[in-house]
C-alpha cells in the first residue's frame, strides 16, 4: 500500500478558449493520506474546480502526474476514467444531482449498476449505505418527496456504496439551510470516523473549512501557503 | 449495467413523457400499418387477378390475328379455326372454339342497355365454361341457320327484365332486331375486370357475323379459342396451330401474323403488373415509415439535450460511453418495437376494413397479411429506430461529464 490516497505532482492544466490559453492549474502538488479530512479554498476563478474535476477523474491534467490510491491515472482514456471513477471517488454535489424518476434506494444503486453488481448484492449494500446515513425509513421515495437535506444523504448514500478511496464533496452544503447543513457535515465527519474515508471538501465557506483537519488554499491555480 | 435493468430504466423515461412518446410512435405505427396495409392488399389483388386467369382453365390458348406489329395480316377466318380443330394435323388441339365479340344495345319494353355479344358456335361450350340456369345451348340448325337466338347473362337478363327466370320464349331487341330468348346463363358474380359472362349475351356465330357485327372479310373472326387435350400439351399445340396458320396465310419468311396468348403469359403479365403495383403502394408506405423514423431522432436529440445534467451524472458515477449509448439506442429501439407491434396491428385491421369495403363494392379482394410483409416491416422498423437513434444515443456518449454536470 503506497502512503497517499491523492497524490498529485506538478499538475498543471491549460485550457484553449478560442485564441487565450488559460492557465486554470499552474503546477500543483497535493498529497492526502487515507483517513484525512480535508477542505480545498479558493475564491471563484482560482482553479479550485479544475483541481477538484482532476483529483474526482473527471478531467486530465495537461502535465504533470496524479496517483489515485497508488494507481497512476493521469493519461488513462474516457471509459477507464470512468472505471476509475466507478470504483475509486464518491461525488456529493452542491446540487445533489439524483436522477428525479428514480427512488432514493435506485439513486443509491446506480454506481453499483454501472460496477456490475449482481441485484441482490447492489439492494443490500444500497439499504445499509441509506441506514448509514439515516434515511432507513425513506427507501422507497422519490426526490421530489424529499427535503434538501434527505437529498444530499441520498447522494451521501450513493458516494459510499462502492467504498471508494475518497470522497468528494462539491459544496456540499451550498444548497441547504444551517441547520441542515450541520447535519450533512455531521453525516460526512461520522462516516469519516467510523469507515475512514477520505474526505475532501471543496468549499468557500470558512466555518466548513474549520471543521476539516487541513485547508488546502488555491489562488491564481497554485498553491497559497 | 445490465441489459433488464437498461430496459426497465428506459420503459421508465418512456412512460414519465407518455403524451411525447405516444406521439412519437405514432410516426412509426401509421408506417408500419400503412406498409402492413399496402402489401397485403398488392399480394390480395395478385391473388384476385391470379384466381380469375386460372378459372380460365390451364390448357386454353387464345389465337387472334395480329394487328399491331403487321401490316396487311391475313385476318383468322372460321376456315382457320376448322383446320386446327382437326385431329390429324392437331392431335394436341382438344377443340376450336372461333367468336366474334362487340359492343350492342338491347332493349325490351323500353329498357335499354349495353353487352357484349359474342357470336359462337356448338364448339364454345367445349372451351368456355357455359352454364345455363334456363334453356339449352344452341343446336347445329340454330348455329347454320344464322337463327335470331340468344342466351342472356345474368346481369343483362336483371337490367332488362327484373329476373332470370321464366325468360325463354320471350323476344328483345338486339341492335334493332327482334332474338327470342333460348336461355340465361348462370350468375358468376365477382368481378371479371369487365369481361364477365354475366354482361354478355351469346348469339350464333352465323347470325353476328351476318347481321350485328359485320367483318370486312368472310369468315373472319376475332378470337379462336383452342383448348388443348391436356395443359402439358399447350406447348405442342401452340407449336401445332403454328405450323397450320403459316401453311394457311402462305406465310414464308415473314413473321407471324397472328399471336398465340396461353394462360402462363397472362400470368406472367398479371404478376408483373400487380408486382409493380405492390412495390409502388409499398413504396409510399416506407416513405411514411422513413418520416416516422426522422421523428424517433428529433424527440431522441430533444431528450438528450435534456437529460445533459442526467448523463453527467451517470459519467461522474462510473457510466462508460457505451453504457449511455446503449440506454438511448434501447429508448429509441423500444419505441420504434412497440410502434411496430402496435402498426402490425393497425394496418391488419386497415386491411380487412379495405377487404369489407371492396367486397361491399363487389369487388372480391381477400387482402392477406403475408409473413414476409411483417417480417419486413418489423425488421425496417427496428432498422429505423436503430439508426434514427444512432446519432443522438452518440452524441449523448460523446458528452464530456464536466461539461454535462456544469449545464442547468
Amino acid at each position: 500500500m503506497t502512503k497517499w490516497v491523492v497524490d498529485a505532482r506538478e499538475i498543471k492544466k491549460v485550457y484553449q478558449m478560442g485564441e487565450v490559453q488559460v492557465h486554470a492549474l499552474r503546477g500543483v502538488s497535493v498529497k492526502i493520506a487515507p483517513g484525512e479530512v480535508v477542505s480545498i479554498m479558493g475564491p471563484s476563478g482560482s482553479g479550485k474546480s479544475t483541481l477538484m474535476n482532476i483529483i474526482g477523474c473527471l478531467d486530465r491534467p495537461t502535465s504533470g502526474e496524479y496517483s489515485l490510491n497508488g494507481e497512476n491515472v493521469a493519461h488513462l482514456t474516457d471509459d477507464q476514467l470512468a472505471e476509475i471513477r466507478n470504483r475509486g471517488v464518491g461525488f456529493v454535489f452542491q446540487s445533489f444531482n439524483l436522477l428525479p424518476r428514480s427512488t432514493a434506494l435506485a439513486n443509491v444503486e446506480l454506481p453499483m449498476r454501472y460496477a456490475e453488481l449482481n441485484g441482490r448484492n447492489r439492494k443490500q449494500v444500497a439499504l445499509e449505505a441509506l441506514e448509514a446515513v439515516g434515511l432507513e425509513d425513506r427507501v422507497h421515495h422519490r426526490p421530489n418527496e424529499l427535503s434538501g437535506g434527505q437529498m444530499q444523504r441520498v447522494a451521501i448514500a450513493r458516494a459510499l456504496v462502492n467504498n471508494p478511496a475518497i470522497i468528494l464533496a462539491d459544496e456540499p452544503t451550498g444548497n441547504l439551510d444551517t441547520q441542515s447543513g450541520d447535519e450533512i457535515m455531521a453525516v460526512l465527519k461520522k462516516l469519516n470516523e467510523e469507515r475512514g474515508t477520505t474526505l475532501i471538501i471543496v468549499t468557500h465557506d470558512p466555518e466548513i473549512a474549520a471543521l476539516t483537519n487541513r485547508v488546502i488554499s488555491i489562488l491564481d491555480g497554485r498553491i497559497a501557503e | 449495467m445490465n441489459f433488464g435493468s437498461s430496459l426497465i430504466e428506459a420503459l421508465e423515461s418512456l412512460a414519465s413523457n407518455k403524451v411525447r412518446t405516444g406521439l412519437t410512435m405514432l410516426g412509426i405505427i401509421i408506417g408500419v400499418g400503412a406498409v402492413i396495409a399496402m402489401l397485403a392488399i398488392g399480394a390480395g389483388t395478385e391473388q384476385a387477378i391470379v384466381g380469375e386467369i386460372e378459372g380460365i382453365g390451364t390448357n386454353l390458348l387464345f389465337v387472334a390475328t395480329n394487328y399491331d406489329d403487321v401490316t396487311n395480316p391475313a385476318p383468322i377466318t372460321i376456315q382457320d379455326a376448322e383446320a386446327i380443330a382437326d385431329p390429324i394435323y392437331a392431335p394436341s388441339v382438344a377443340a376450336a372454339a372461333p367468336v366474334v365479340q362487340g359492343r350492342v344495345e338491347l332493349t325490351y319494353a323500353g329498357e335499354v342497355t349495353g353487352a357484349t355479344v359474342v357470336g359462337v358456335t356448338e364448339d364454345y361450350y367445349l372451351v368456355q365454361t357455359v352454364e345455363l340456369t334456363e334453356g339449352e345451348f344452341f343446336d347445329t340448325a340454330q348455329i347454320s341457320g344464322q337463327a335470331s337466338a340468344v342466351i342472356l347473362g345474368a346481369n343483362i337478363a336483371e337490367d332488362l327484365f327484373d329476373r332470370i327466370d321464366g325468360l325463354v320464349g320471350e323476344t328483345v331487341r338486339v341492335a334493332g332486331q327482334p332474338f327470342r330468348v333460348v336461355g340465361v346463363l348462370k350468375k358468376e358474380g365477382g368481378a371479371d375486370f369487365g369481361n364477365s359472362p354475366d354482361d354478355q349475351i351469346l348469339v350464333p356465330l352465323t347470325t353476328a357475323q351476318a347481321r350485328l357485327l359485320p367483318r370486312n372479310v368472310k369468315g373472319e373472326v376475332d378470337i379462336i379459342y383452342v383448348s388443348a387435350i391436356s395443359s402439358e400439351a399447350v406447348t405442342s399445340a401452340e407449336d401445332e396451330i403454328t405450323t397450320i396458320l403459316r401453311d394457311r396465310h402462305n406465310l414464308k419468311l415473314e413473321e407471324n401474323d397472328f399471336f398465340i396468348v396461353n394462360q402462363e403469359l397472362l400470368l406472367d403479365f398479371a404478376s408483373t403488373v400487380t408486382g409493380v403495383f405492390t412495390i409502388f403502394l409499398g413504396g409510399v408506405a416506407g416513405i411514411s415509415l422513413l418520416v416516422g423514423g426522422i421523428g424517433i431522432m428529433n424527440i431522441m436529440l430533444v431528450s438528450v439535450t435534456e437529460r445533459t445534467k442526467e448523463i453527467g451524472l451517470r459519467k461522474a458515477v462510473g457510466a462508460k460511453k457505451r453504457d449511455i449509448l446503449i440506454q438511448f439506442l434501447i429508448e429509441s429501439s423500444l419505441l420504434s418495437a412497440i410502434g411496430g407491434v402496435v402498426g402490425i396491428i393497425l394496418g391488419w385491421l386497415l386491411s380487412v376494413a379495405i377487404g369489407r369495403i371492396a367486397a361491399a363494392n363487389d369487388f372480391i379482394l381477400n387482402p392477406s397479411i403475408t409473413i414476409n410483409g411483417v417480417l419486413l416491416a418489423t425488421l425496417f422498423s427496428a432498422a429505423v429506430g436503430l439508426f434514427f437513434g444512432i446519432y443522438p444515443a452518440n452524441r449523448a456518449a460523446q458528452l464530456e461529464p464536466i461539461e454535462a454536470l456544469r449545464t442547468e
